[in-house]
């Protein structure tokens, strides 16, 4: 049996009147990629803004490595990794000031900030540009780095909100590569994606709708279940129902 | 300490790499005080004065002379009849004529009244009141005098004028405490919600929330550098004014700098509330530009005395922070005022941080939920 890093019980968000999370039950695993799909305003963005300790349940129980969401959420934050929608470095920041910040956010020393950065900036074969300013990187460099730069305090988990987006298709291949390397090393990665052929990359995929989990599975069991051939179909038969109910 | 360190360095780095931040951190200041004591000047110097003497007599003669040399004038040119008038002033360049009647000396003396009249151009109201005031008080002195011992010992009530604080006054020395106060709340309010909403704007706020900081620590980080430079720009435009115009600080030092700091304090306070309500830079920039700036010139009592304002106004006068900010400054730099004298002004700043952060708070938790 695995570990299970993120374990989710009648978790119920309101706002108001409104249910953004309607009694939601998953658990994710240790070295997993667990895709969290949906369409927009499904209530994606409420829970993991609730698994990052940004916001608290209204009801229910959500363990985040093992801290419970709401009263711990210092030590959520401490243990997690967060790479956000929009783009979450400086812009007139160089590289290493980057690290430097984020290193020193997250508590770690001044050796091993040096020695982490090396480390990164190897990876991407970028060691001599470390003084170069965020702002003058290709965009696909920059998500790179932005996801390196997350996991700079070695989390346990990852939570990644589209990732991708407005990425070419050969640094999104470049970038699952890199989820796919961190996953093996036993670090749980929780992605949230609009493309689907992404979401056939995942061990296992939710799918989300009007604030409750239509379907969780492995891509290949769901595809079966759905009788569809690829996730996208999937995606559209569970999210078309709530369209034809706004239309009628 | 240390996370947070790493946080302000970083937030400084943020504002040295900008120019446009720096311009208006460092330029702005120093070019309003400049603007506002050098070229808004209400004191009148060389004003445009003619003439139209019908008596050119030794008296008015005299009294002519005594108007030029009073330094505030310049005559302009001598007039030869009441059509000229119209003229000169359409002109521009003559800004009042002072006109003597037929026989002037002859009256004076025998009769013991004669009158001038003093025709101002009041397209320009300001001005044309400045100038009949100088005006009427140089022939009242010229009364006392000539005119008196002349037309003989008659009892009458003199009033004798000084002004205390500022004996010349100079009217810059209303304009540098009220640019300070202008430039501080401007500075504070507009930089800290810009560089607030620059982070909601770009998702770095998120990355940052997500981390083990705490949102306390965020936003102090943030507006920890504006306070300390505010505080140096402070620094700065005292010594300018100092060295430009001659502005003595007459109270207490620390007592003006530690009351400039709770009016930083309180304008950082404000920007995080603006902040707090606005979305985008641009509606950040807007609220404090549009929000501050005019009701600081003109409500604050920074031109237009506060007692002059009909009774709305005055009620909306006093949710002003910086009118508050004016009596203190102007107190201590002025007149040289104590604690005591102030302590009201600075209970009321002091109340309004407080309720600026109170409501700053609440508005950040509903963000967060």
């Amino acid at each position: 049996m695995r570990k299970k890093v993120i374990e989710v019980r009648n978790l119920v968000k309101k706002f108001g009147n409104f249910t953004a999370n309607d009694n939601l039950n998953f658990d994710v695993y240790e070295g997993e990629i667990f895709g969290f799909l949906g369409s927009n305003g499904a209530g994606k963005t409420t829970a993991i803004r609730i698994l990052s300790g940004l916001s608290a349940p209204t009801s229910g129980q959500a363990l985040v490595a093992g801290f419970k969401a709401g009263t711990q959420a210092e030590q959520i934050k401490k243990n997690i990794g967060y790479m956000c929608q929009k783009f979450s470095l400086y812009e007139d920041l160089t590289i290493k000031e980057n690290i430097t910040l984020y290193g020193g956010i997250y508590g770690l020393t001044g050796v091993q900030i040096t020695e982490r950065r090396k480390k990164l900036l190897e990876k991407l074969n970028f060691c001599e540009y470390e003084n170069k300013l965020i702002a003058s990187l290709p965009l696909g460099l920059r998500q790179k780095l932005s996801f390196l730069i997350a996991m700079l305090h070695e989390p346990g988990i990852i939570f990644l909100d589209e990732p991708t987006g407005g990425v070419d298709p050969i640094t999104r291949r470049q970038f699952w590569e890199m989820i796919y390397e961190t996953a093996a090393l036993g670090i749980t990665i929780f992605v949230t994606t609009h493309y689907m052929d992404e979401a056939e990359y995942c061990d296992r995929v939710s799918i989300m709708n009007e604030g409750r989990i239509e379907a969780l599975d492995t891509p290949g069991n769901l595809k079966q279940k759905y009788n569809a051939g690829s996730i996208e179909e999937v995606f559209i038969k569970i999210a078309r129902p709530a369209k034809n109910t706004i239309a009628v | 300490m240390k996370k947070f360190l790493g946080f302000v360095k970083k937030e400084f780095l943020h504002i040295f790499r900008d120019t446009r931040t720096l311009v208006i951190l460092f330029g702005m200041p120093v070019a309003q005080i400049l603007i506002f004591g050098y070229v808004i000047n209400t004191d009148i110097k060389n004003a445009g004065i003619a003439f139209l003497d019908m008596s050119h007599d030794e008296i008015s003669q005299k009294l002519s002379d005594k108007i030029i040399s009073s330094g505030f004038f310049v005559k302009t040119e001598d007039l030869a009849s009441y059509d000229d008038i119209d003229r000169t002033l359409k002109r521009g360049k003559t800004k009042a004529v002072v006109v003597f009647e037929n026989n002037f000396g002859k009256k004076l003396t025998g009769e013991g009244r004669a009158s001038v009249s003093i025709i101002a151009d009041g397209s320009e109201p300001n001005t044309a009141t400045l100038i009949t005031n100088y005006t009427t008080a140089i022939i009242n002195d010229f009364n006392m005098q000539v005119a008196a011992p002349a037309a003989g010992p008659a009892a009458r009530v003199i009033p004798e004028v000084r002004m205390f604080y500022n004996p010349a006054l100079k009217s810059y020395y209303m304009f540098v405490p009220g640019v300070i106060t202008l430039i501080l709340i401007l500075i504070c309010a507009l930089m800290t919600s810009v560089t607030i909403t620059r982070e909601k704007e770009f998702g770095t706020m998120e990355a940052l929330l997500v981390s083990p900081l705490k949102p306390l620590h965020i936003i102090l980080g943030k507006v920890t550098p504006y306070f300390i430079l505010s505080f140096i720009n402070v620094l700065v435009i005292l010594a300018l004014s100092w060295i430009v115009f001659k502005i003595p600080i007459r109270g207490s030092l620390p007592l003006l700098l530690a009351a400039t700091m709770l009016y930083i304090a309180m304008s950082l306070t404000l920007g995080i509330l603006i902040s707090t309500v606005s979305s985008s830079m641009q509606q950040a920039i807007f609220i404090s530009l549009i929000g501050l700036m005019l009701p600081t010139i003109l409500l604050s009592g920074f031109i237009i005395p506060i007692e002059n304002m009909p009774v709305a106004y005055q009620w909306f006068s006093s949710i002003i922070p910086p009118r508050y900010f004016i009596v203190i400054i102007k107190n201590i730099m002025i007149k040289g005022a104590g604690f005591s004298y102030i302590w009201k002004e600075t209970l009321v700043l002091t109340a309004m941080t407080v309720f600026f952060v109170i409501v700053s708070v609440r508005n950040f938790k509903t963000r967060l939920e």
